[in-house]
This record gives structure tokens, C-alpha cells and sequence, in this order.
């Protein structure tokens, strides 16, 4: 006896009037390309239900992945048995042994096929006893029961269910277009990126680089933590733009204390121009309101004077330790906080101005000319196309 | 040569060889020097730890690298007792586990823990219900070995585990030394928190072991020092060890998915054959693992059939390599109730997945023949 399917429950979305039938294909679409890797893994709709045929498949692994799926609410695993009294009875105790975490237990039986001979009262005592009887620890409860273990006879046979596994909630990636996430390797943009892709947005990524002052590790987070990504949603283009010379001709050029707002202004039009080759409508940042200086209300106010693309800005209300949180909850906090230099930590400024003024940086960009600069630096992109499939580099190939 | 003491050692894999060459001479940079040399090194010590997590279905950070079998089993006892010991000191293991788990729960008693050792029986299977009546308030470790190293019983792990699940204040270890790559052995939800292996019981190298420690499960350190390994076993990581590890196990997982049915044909030509020999007692049950015959020829010393069977290149060992030096008697056949006359003359034969029938058939024909030659010297 193995669990033979799993059965997806989407929430939200049932909200979303004519539109639901383009969120609920998109849905079975992303399930369907998460459980790829396993062989004859499907999934399947019918009667208003989504459910995944496990084939054999190790039905743990395959809950692991779509539990990764943005838009389900929540999920079950799921037995299938022929309308048989002593088949769901095993069935019914195979459930419950493989609940986790469970003290207390209620039977809740539903007959939707009268043909079936015991009644849904009896069935329910029946089962009851029988799982007693054959477990040690549980009791029943039928107030508050740590997990229901769910009896469905229908016309083509009795699907019993335990454990109620939360989802992620959300909008299926992809059904709210596509955003540029500015990926620096700290611990918020990441989680920005994971935010955006909850509520449905496809990202691509882009990260300035600045050998050789930042090094190949600190590139390689980059990917690492765009990979993390990966696996709530698809694969995600990541843009790497040399940015020495540029980083180095603000440092040079620009008064010290304003440096670094103009650095993020040239990160902003580049992004941009960006978005317009690659049809990318919006720009997505870890930006956060008065976390650092160069996060103040000004700066927000003069660095986003360089674009008029939407900024998505998922944590800028958000306490530091809500975003840790979750960091560790996705997987990037780890990757996160090794202590690479990245590009906005090797030229740190003496005094940022905290309260940097759009007339002050207009003048200073006014008197020097960055365009081949930048130019030269969007130019010179290196995309990175990242996806969630296992990969080993090649120089390592036959090693393992 | 004819080698048929694979539960001692295995001949490395030519191909796990060759991977350790190469990391020696292309990535020996120190995983944790922070140029780009270590870079490339510890990007190689990351994708060794996926691959490993990967065929043993758990998740890489619950992977700790070690020096072997030994090392694994007393960082998993002594860490649980000394990190836990505040919940209790009590512990539960078997009367027949290697001397590295067995040793371990008697030196902790020393240190004021108390240790239940359940008897097995004649199968060298432990009973469930001894399990049952062991766990105790203050139990904060059950440490059971998957398959024995010298009988090759194998343990009801997955009942052991059902039951560790129902006690959420206690710790399970496995000692998987002997099973990996022969016994399948589910990890992940089945209750086990820590699983150690080795790597030249599958034709990795000596040296170099895994140990599996589930997420939820914290651990006191044996060594401290630089952080390695999630802080649970500093030291500069055998990056070539490493790497040649999780190659020898690709192969192991591959080989007994295709092969592990040949193996059970091979130990089961054995068993037939040897039965039918004058003198010799089969100490292995039925549903023991496939790599391993233990059988018994009294009124012959093991050490003379050893050397017997030696001079014509064959080779099998008396009890476990590691306690044979202990003293004559086997530990694990006398915990199982044979006689002393039987369990003073204990051999064991453990094949590998490179045996071949032809093999078997001239080891078979030689312990014959010096069975033979031997009583009539007697005579």
C-alpha cells in the first residue's frame, strides 16, 4: 500500500471570475514542469480537482516539489481503492500511519455512491475502531483533531486522505508578467524576488559585477541564490553587467558623499534599458525604508528620478528580522550571508549623503559625461540562463 | 586471488581512484581559503555534498563528511549523549553491534550513562517487543545497526523507526556500515536522525565516511576547530576522499539496482553448496543480507582454515577484521546462542558485486579439499 496520488487544492484563485480558466492551466502548467524529473508523474484535472498521479513515483519527493508551487493552498497525499470495506479499512491505517506529527485522529466518511452498501455512520465506527486498534499513541478527537483522515466513496472507487499540507498561496508564476529583480547576493533581494514571484510574477535578474574587485564566489552566489530561486517558479535569466569601469569612473569623477546615490541612479538606468530589450515591464528591489543610508525617503526619492518603469518593492515596509525570516524559510539565507565583497561594499564612501537632493545629483551627473560608460557596460552583459535541474560544472563532469 | 572479505575492506574502484587523482592534483586548494582556488574547491566540496544528498534521497545539509564508519558512529552517540544528557542518560543498542557503537555506549557508561544492551536471537535479530519495554523516561538514544558485520542479519530499522517517531524525545541512530549498497535503507520521514557509512565497505577509500544527521537533530561536537561541516566535525575536508565517496556510492546504488539479485544467487549457491558439506554448520539465517555466509567448521581453528585457504590466494576472514584480535570466541554468534564449539569456529565469506560464479566454484572446490585435508592429518 503507497500513496498513489496527491490532490491540489487552489484557493484564491477560485476568485479570479472570468479569468480562472488562464490561472488554473497555468497552474497545472507549473506543476506539471516541476514534476518533470519524475517519470510518468501527471497531472491531472477532473470534476473541478487537481491531482497528481504518483506512478510509482516516491510520493514524498514529489509533494516537496509542488509544495514549492505558487498558487495551491494546499495539498494532500492521496489514496485511491476499490469501493471494499477491508481495502479501505488498510487503506484508512496506512493514512493515518503516515501522518506526521499526529496525537489525534478523527474518521470522516462521505458516501457519495448510495450504492455502497455500508452506511457512512457505520463505516465511520468501523474505521474508527480499526485504526485504534492497530495504532499505539493516537486517540480520537472529534473537535479538534490533529488530522482528519477522509473517506470519499464515489462511483469509481473510495480515495482516502490524511494530513492537510499547507501550500505556498499565491498567484501561478507567470500570470502577472515579468519583472527585473535587482539580485545584489545580500539577504533582501532574494526575498524580494521570491514576493514578487508570489504573486504570480515571472523574474529575470540582474547583478553588477566589478572584478576583479569582487570575486568569482561572489558571482557564483549570485547564480546559487537565483537558483534557490528557481524552484518556485522557472528558470530566470541572469543578467551580469561588468561595472568596474563605470563604479570606478563615479568614484573618480563624483563628490565622495554622493557617490553612492549615483552609483544606484546608473544601476537604475541600466536595469531599465534592460527591461526595454528584453520586454520586461517593471523593475523588482530588496529596498526597504530607513534600513541604511541609502535607503532613506530621499534617497528612494532621487535614485528612482532615473526611471519611470513601476518599482516593485516587496519588503519596503518590512522589519529586518521578517525578512531573515523568510530568507531562511526559501533557502537564501545560507547563501545569503557568506561574506563575499560585493559591488556596494568594496567603494564605501566616508560620509553617503543620507539626504541626497535631485537638483545637487542632476548638477553633479550634468558635469561629467558617463554615456560611453554605460554604453560599454550594457554592452558588455553576460546573461546566465539559470534553471532548477541539477547541474554539475563541466571541469567537474567525471569526477563523480 | 579470490577475495571474499568484502565486509572488511573492498578494492577501490579503478574510476574512484581516478577521481581521487585528479582532485589531489587539479582542486587541492582549502575549501575554505576564500581566492578563487578555494573557490573552485569548495564549489567541488558543494556539489559532492548534492550529489550525496541526492542518491540518498535527504537533503544536503544534512550531510556531514567524516573519516568512516567509526568516526561516524561516535559522533552520533557521543554528540547525542553529551548534547542531550540533560534530558536523561539513558541508552538502548544491541548486545551484537560493532565495537565502534558497542565501545562508544561503554565508555559513556563510565561517564554515568546507563545502557540497555537487547539480546538478538538465533537469526541475530533483535525483538521488537525487548525494544518496547527498553524505552524509558530518561532514553535519549536508540543505536542499531542495519546489517550485522559478521552474521549479516538485518535489523526491522523501519519498525524501530515507526517506533522512535512515537517518542519524540529520543534520537535513533543506524550504523548503515555493512548495508549501503546491498540493503535498501530509507532515510528521510523514516524516523532515523542519524545514519552513519563508510566508504571502503563500496569501493571508495579508506578514510572517508558519511554521516547522516536529519535537520531537527543537534549534536555536540567530538572536534572543534575551524566549522567545518556544519560546526559538527572541524578539519580541512578530504576533498579527494570526498569526491572519490560520492563516486563510489553513484556506482554502489547503480550496481545493486542491476545486480543485487546476482548477489543473492551467489550466496545462495553457497549456502546450498557448503551445506552439503560434511562439517559445516550455516550460521547465516535466510533473510540476511547477500553479501555475507558466516559459517562454522568445529574441530577446526578458523586461523588454520584461514591460512589454508590463503596459500591458494583466497581470501576470507574469521569474525569482523576489527575484533578478531579480541580473542577467539565471536561476540555476535555467542549473543545469538550458538555453542562455544560453533562459535569459536566462525568464517566468514562477504562477496562484492565484482564476485563471479567461477569464483565461488574454485573457493567452494578449495575449502573442500582443505576441510578434507585437515581430518585426515587429524586422523
Amino acid at each position: 500500500m503507497e500513496f498513489d496520488h496527491i490532490l491540489i487544492r487552489y484557493g484564491e484563485m477560485a476568485l479570479k471570475g472570468k479569468n480562472i480558466k488562464q490561472f488554473i492551466n497555468k497552474l497545472q502548467h507549473n506543476v506539471g514542469q516541476k514534476i518533470k524529473e519524475f517519470p510518468d508523474a501527471k497531472v491531472k484535472r477532473t470534476q473541478g480537482r487537481m491531482f497528481v498521479l504518483l506512478n510509482g513515483n516516491d510520493p514524498k519527493a514529489v509533494m516537496e516539489k509542488c509544495k514549492k508551487v505558487f498558487g495551491i493552498q494546499s495539498l494532500s497525499l492521496a489514496i485511491k481503492v476499490e469501493n471494499d470495506v477491508e481495502k479501505i479499512k488498510d487503506a484508512a491505517l496506512y493514512a493515518l500511519r503516515n501522518a506526521e506529527d499526529v496525537k489525534t485522529f478523527k474518521v470522516s466518511v462521505k458516501r457519495i455512491n448510495k450504492d455502497f452498501d455500508v452506511r457512512s455512520q457505520a463505516l465511520n465506527q468501523m474505521l474508527g475502531g480499526h485504526l485504534l486498534s492497530n495504532t499505539e499513541g493516537f486517540t480520537v478527537d472529534v473537535h479538534h483533531p490533529d488530522v482528519e483522515v477522509k473517506v470519499e466513496i464515489r462511483k469509481e472507487a473510495t480515495y482516502i486522505t490524511s494530513s492537510i499540507v499547507p501550500g505556498l498561496g499565491g498567484l501561478p508564476v507567470g500570470t502577472s508578467g515579468k519583472s527585473l529583480l535587482l539580485l545584489s547576493g545580500g539577504i533582501d533581494s532574494p526575498v524580494a524576488g521570491y514576493l514578487a514571484m508570489k504573486r504570480g510574477v515571472a523574474i529575470e535578474a540582474i547583478h553588477f559585477h566589478s572584478p576583479p574587485f569582487t570575486s568569482e564566489r561572489a558571482k557564483q552566489k549570485v547564480l546559487d541564490l537565483a537558483k534557490q530561486l528557481t524552484k518556485y517558479g522557472k528558470s530566470i535569466n541572469v543578467h551580469i553587467v561588468p561595472f568596474t569601469k563605470l563604479q570606478q569612473e563615479i568614484f573618480r569623477e563624483m563628490p565622495d558623499e554622493y557617490a553612492m546615490t549615483i552609483m544606484r541612479r546608473m544601476m537604475f538606468r541600466i536595469a531599465e534599458s534592460v527591461c526595454r530589450n528584453e520586454n520586461i515591464l517593471s523593475l523588482t528591489t530588496g529596498e526597504n525604508l530607513g534600513q541604511v543610508a541609502s535607503q532613506t525617503m530621499d534617497s528612494m526619492h532621487t535614485i528612482n528620478e532615473v526611471t519611470n518603469y513601476p518599482i516593485i518593492r516587496p519588503l519596503v515596509t518590512m522589519d529586518k528580522l521578517e525578512v531573515i525570516n523568510i530568507a531562511e524559510k526559501i533557502g537564501t539565507y545560507e547563501t545569503s550571508i557568506l561574506p563575499f565583497e560585493d559591488c556596494c561594499t568594496i567603494f564605501v564612501p566616508k560620509s553617503p549623503k543620507t539626504k541626497p537632493k535631485r537638483e545637487k545629483v542632476n548638477y553633479y551627473e550634468s558635469t561629467h559625461d558617463f554615456t560611453a560608460s554605460i554604453n560599454e557596460a550594457i554592452e558588455g552583459i553576460e546573461t546566465i540562463k539559470i534553471t532548477d535541474k541539477k547541474e554539475i560544472e563541466e571541469s567537474f563532469g567525471d569526477l563523480f | 586471488m579470490i577475495y571474499l572479505d568484502n565486509s572488511a575492506t573492498t578494492q577501490p574502484d579503478p574510476s574512484v581512484l581516478e577521481s581521487f587523482q585528479q582532485v589531489s592534483e587539479q582542486f587541492y586548494a582549502n575549501p575554505s581559503s576564500i581566492h578563487q582556488f578555494g573557490g573552485t574547491a569548495e564549489k567541488l566540496l558543494k556539489t559532492a555534498k548534492i550529489q550525496a544528498a541526492d542518491i540518498l534521497q535527504v537533503a544536503p545539509r544534512e550531510i556531514v563528511f567524516t573519516s568512516g564508519g567509526t568516526e561516524g558512529n561516535n559522533i552520533a552517540i557521543k554528540g547525542i549523549a553529551l548534547e542531550h544528557q540533560s534530558r536523561g542518560k539513558h541508552i538502548i543498542t544491541t548486545e551484537i553491534e560493532h565495537p565502534s557503537v558497542y565501545e562508544t555506549c561503554k565508555g559513556l557508561e563510565k561517564l554515568g550513562f546507563e545502557v540497555t544492551y537487547l539480546p538478538v536471537n538465533q537469526q541475530g535479530v533483535i525483538s521488537i517487543e525487548d525494544l518496547r519495554n527498553a524505552i524509558r523516561e530518561d532514553t535519549i538514544l536508540i543505536s542499531i545497526m542495519h546489517v550485522n558485520n559478521e552474521l549479516g542479519s538485518i535489523q526491522p530499522i523501519q519498525e524501530i523507526g515507526e517506533i522512535a517517531k512515537q517518542h519524540p524525545k529520543l534520537f535513533f541512530h543506524v550504523d548503515d556500515v555493512q548495508g549501503l549498497g546491498k540493503v535498501p535503507l530509507k532515510l528521510d520521514g523514516s524516523g532515523i536522525d542519524l545514519c552513519s557509512f563508510s566508504a571502503h565497505k563500496i569501493h571508495g577509500l579508506k578514510g572517508t565516511g558519511m554521516l547522516y544527521v536529519n535537520k531537527h537533530t543537534t549534536l555536540f561536537p567530538l572536534f572543534h576547530g575551524g566549522n567545518q561541516e556544519h560546526a559538527i566535525r572541524s578539519g580541512t575536508e578530504n576533498l579527494a576522499g570526498i569526491v572519490a565517496m560520492v563516486k563510489a556510492l553513484r556506482l554502489i546504488v547503480e550496481r545493486e539496482k542491476k545486480e543485487v539479485g546476482r548477489l543473492y544467487e551467489l550466496q545462495a549457491y553457497l549456502v546450498k553448496e557448503l551445506k552439503e558439506v560434511d562439517g559445516v554448520f550455516i550460521n547465516t539465517s535466510k533473510n540476511a543480507a547477500p553479501h555475507i555466509v558466516n559459517i562454522s567448521v568445529p574441530g577446526i581453528k578458523p586461523e588454520v582454515m584461514i591460512h589454508m585457504l590463503g596459500e591458494q590466494n583466497i581470501f576470507i576472514s574469521t569474525k569482523s577484521a576489527c575484533s578478531s584480535k579480541l580473542k577467539d570466541e565471536s561476540k555476535v554468534l555467542a549473543e545469538c546462542g550458538f555453542s562455544l564449539e560453533r562459535s569459536t569456529s566462525a568464517l566468514r565469506i562477504s562477496l562484492s558485486y565484482d564476485n563471479t560464479m567461477d569464483e565461488i566454484k574454485v573457493f567452494l572446490e578449495a575449502i573442500k579439499k582443505a576441510i578434507k585435508q585437515f581430518k585426515e592429518a587429524m586422523e
